[in-house]
């Protein structure tokens, strides 16, 4: 706080000293007071809309919206008055009075802050502003996801969302009462350029978005004997799956969620960093070769499935410029259908692969084309974070109390350059690792490549390799990705190599993660903290690069020939198709 | 009251195009104009369909979305095209005691289209509107620019026969 002019002011009537400027509900923070918001989400949604977080100021001639509004010197400010409490409760009365009421069968119920409001602000007649209500019929037109306006709430934070991400296919259509959450000219979400990247559904406060459930599937296939069921578990899904079991941002569960897949029945449990792994070989051999050969520059990462729909969409001119390298969850599973299909001698048919990702966007990677090496597709059902942490409850799995178990054999086996693919920076730095071996035929001096590691949006580093000048850029969030792509088209761009995940901050804030309320996102840093549990795994890793991965060289040597074969190709590469902007 | 979008195929000429990318070159520079360019686009296509709306968001550079968003909220934004004859029926309170829904509904009957939208032959389009200023004449249509007053829906189907309905 040095450096910043401080305002004096008192809080319930506690003095305090804060910074100028900054809000009431920021300033109630030092002083230990949470004010509630349903609307606010920092930096993106600051529009003092939904009226939750009205407070009583000296003076003022009616409450203000704490969210927004500023303090001043000597301003007295009180948060928990009568007169505030009424106002909150009436709010909620009023919201609930178009809200559709299916609490008891709502994906949201226990994660809804509307529900949490209405409790803590003891609101007790659901039905006190009982009156007209517009019906809405849900959008299930997406591969990934399910809108349902009659939970809506009209707070906004799902237009903020995919405003920030630059994508922009949802917003507040018509007037007043008829208000509501739709694309341009009312189309279904899957007739536009959604990205289906799933932001919108991780900051919807209530259960109006929610992604599409798949675990009744995945389930009917466990308990079918004719069927081996594989599951792979994303890099990012042990540093975020305990927070939907309460346990601290941040906190490492792979051992937790190795035992709960297996008593959930599934046959074998793999971990996708394996492939990821596998993914560094291609992906760094293809760039090498580009380089070599004189292919399209700066080549682009293809893991997440949100950016390469965004680039579909929105820069299909650029497409040369991805690589072809299938997702992780993609190569992971055509590896199975193949390889391991018939090593193990399982019609691959009668294989059933399952991802857990962090990502909606895997459930419409799942059904793209060009993603099925063995004839059959390479991945069968793509769940979320959340999916999954819902099988385990309803399994009556108690979570916390597991033993930690470790991944079946062999594509269990990964290093920590596998590891850091959740996170930005992740796929860049594990590429560089090998890249510089590649290169240089010697093990790189340092392996951490702290440049490109960290929460900010576009990062770039220049590294020198043997004798070749490596310059690189990282961004994550779609809407600074399109700031490198901007640069690559008027070229500008001079880098070698880019790496774009679509979510803000990468897969650990993907949005198949686990809900935390915005009060959480807009105070804590849940990207860095759940980022640095893949960091810590990785810097305790014996093992830290790709190419060490002695499952992945094995895999080579029986199957593959080596990076970028022939038969690599046919299994490990895809290819993608131009999507129109407006249909 | 949502507005309805049109159904009937897009007709948009070169010229009305050329005129529209005028006005666009002129404001694309500052997005705050997007009103303006809406108004501007209404004025020469008579009304905001989907083609125009796009164009209209590639040249400012804003999502198709906002631009969908701002001629929903704004009543002076139309979805649906004016027909050869546009029938506007005031719903103001002196011609709504006088009875002009029952007015509005057997034009409705007549011609198969509610307020907001156009016949699929462009020959009709139907829109309520607030007062016109001719409350003595309650209740009072407009067909293009002829006035009707002291209407009663029996009146109706006769009018609308000289307009070729």
């Amino acid at each position: 706080m040095e450096n910043t002019n401080l305002v004096n002011i008192k809080i319930n009537g506690m003095p305090l000293s804060v910074p100028a400027g900054i809000s009431i509900l920021e300033a109630a923070r030092y002083a230990g007071i949470e004010i509630p918001t349903l609307c606010y989400l920092k930096d993106i949604n600051e529009i003092g809309a939904c009226r939750i977080c009205m407070v009583e100021v000296v003076g003022a001639r009616s409450l203000v919206t704490a969210c927004v509004f500023p303090v001043s010197d000597g301003m007295e400010i009180y948060t928990n008055t009568e007169k505030v409490r009424k106002s909150r409760k009436m709010t909620l009365e009023l919201i609930l009075s178009t809200h559709s009421k299916e609490c008891l069968t709502c994906v949201r119920s226990g994660t809804c802050e509307l529900q949490q409001l209405c409790k803590e602000f003891g609101v007790d007649d659901s039905d006190a502003f009982k009156g007209e209500v517009i019906h809405y019929d849900f959008d299930d037109s997406a591969a990934h996801m399910i809108r349902d306006n009659n939970k809506c709430i009209l707070c906004r934070r799902c237009i903020a969302a995919c405003d920030n991400q630059g994508v922009s296919v949802i917003g507040a259509n018509a007037r007043g009462f008829d208000t509501h959450v739709s694309s341009a000219f009312d189309k279904d979400l899957a007739d536009v350029s959604c990205i289906s990247c799933g932001q919108c559904i991780v900051n919807c406060p209530t259960g109006a978005i929610v992604e599409k459930d798949d675990t009744a599937k995945v389930l009917e296939a466990i308990h079918d004997p004719e069927k081996f069921v594989i599951v792979n578990t994303a890099p990012s899904i042990r540093a975020t799956l305990g927070e939907a079991f309460g346990m601290h941002i941040g906190t490492n569960v792979e051992g937790k969620m190795v035992a709960a897949l297996r008593r959930l029945g599934f046959d074998k449990v793999f971990d996708t960093d394996f492939a990821a792994d596998l993914t560094i070989m291609e992906e760094a051999t293809e760039l090498v070769e580009r380089v070599k050969n004189g292919g399209v520059l700066p080549m682009i990462t293809s893991c997440s499935p949100g950016w390469i729909k965004y680039c579909e969409h929105y820069y299909p001119e650029l497409i040369p410029h991805l690589s072809t390298c299938k997702s992780p969850q993609q190569m992971f599973g055509a590896v199975m259908k193949t390889y391991y299909a018939q090593k193990m001698g399982i019609d691959p048919k009668n294989m059933v692969v399952v991802g857990i990702m962090p990502c909606t966007a895997k459930k419409f990677e799942t059904k793209r084309d060009d993603e099925a090496a063995s004839g059959y597709p390479d991945i069968d059902f793509a769940l979320t974070t959340r999916e999954l942490a819902r099988m385990i409850e309803s399994a009556g799995i108690f979570f916390r109390h597991l033993p930690d178990e470790e991944f079946d054999q062999p594509f269990g086996e990964s290093t920590g350059a596998g590891t850091i693919f959740g996170a930005t920076g992740g796929v860049m730095e594990a590429a560089l690792r090998t890249a510089v071996k590649l290169i240089t035929g010697n093990e790189a001096p340092s392996i951490d490549f702290e440049e490109v590691r960290g929460m900010k949006n576009i990062k770039e580093a220049d590294y020198k390799v043997g004798d070749l000048d490596v310059k690189v850029a990282v961004a994550s969030g779609t809407k600074n990705a399109k700031v490198l792509m901007d640069k690559i088209k008027s070229g500008e761009a001079d880098y070698l190599f880019i790496e774009i995940m679509g979510c803000p901050g990468g897969c650990i804030n993907g949005g198949g993660q686990p809900i935390q309320h915005a009060v959480v996102r807009n105070f804590v840093d849940l990207k860095a903290r759940r980022a640095a549990a893949l960091y810590d795994d990785d810097k305790n890793d014996v093992k830290r690069m790709s190419h060490e991965n002695e499952g992945v060289k094995k895999l080579y040597e029986e199957f593959l020939g080596e990076p970028c074969s022939h038969k690599a190709h046919e299994v490990l590469h895809t290819s993608y198709v131009e999507r129109k902007k407006y249909n | 009251m949502l507005k309805k979008i049109s159904k009937i195929p897009f007709k948009g000429t070169a010229e009305q195009k050329a005129k529209l990318d005028a006005v666009i070159a002129e404001c694309k520079d500052n997005k705050s104009l997007l009103m303006k360019v809406m108004q501007d686009a209404q004025e020469i296509y008579g009304y905001l369909p989907y083609e125009v709306q796009v164009m209209i968001a590639e040249g400012m550079d804003v999502p198709l979305e906002k631009v969908y968003g701002v001629s929903t909220f704004y009543a002076q934004f139309a979805l649906s095209p004016k027909g050869e004859y546009n029938i506007s029926v005031c719903l103001g309170t002196a011609c709504y005691v006088k009875g002009s829904q029952e007015v509005l509904d057997k034009i409705t009957e007549v011609v198969g289209i509610t307020e907001g939208e156009c016949t699929a032959d462009g020959k009709f389009s139907l829109e309520a509107c607030r007062c016109i200023g001719a409350c003595g004449l309650a209740p009072v249509m407009m067909i293009n620019d002829e006035v009707y007053g002291k209407l009663t829906a029996k009146e109706v189907p006769d009018i609308l026969k000289k307009y070729g309905a």
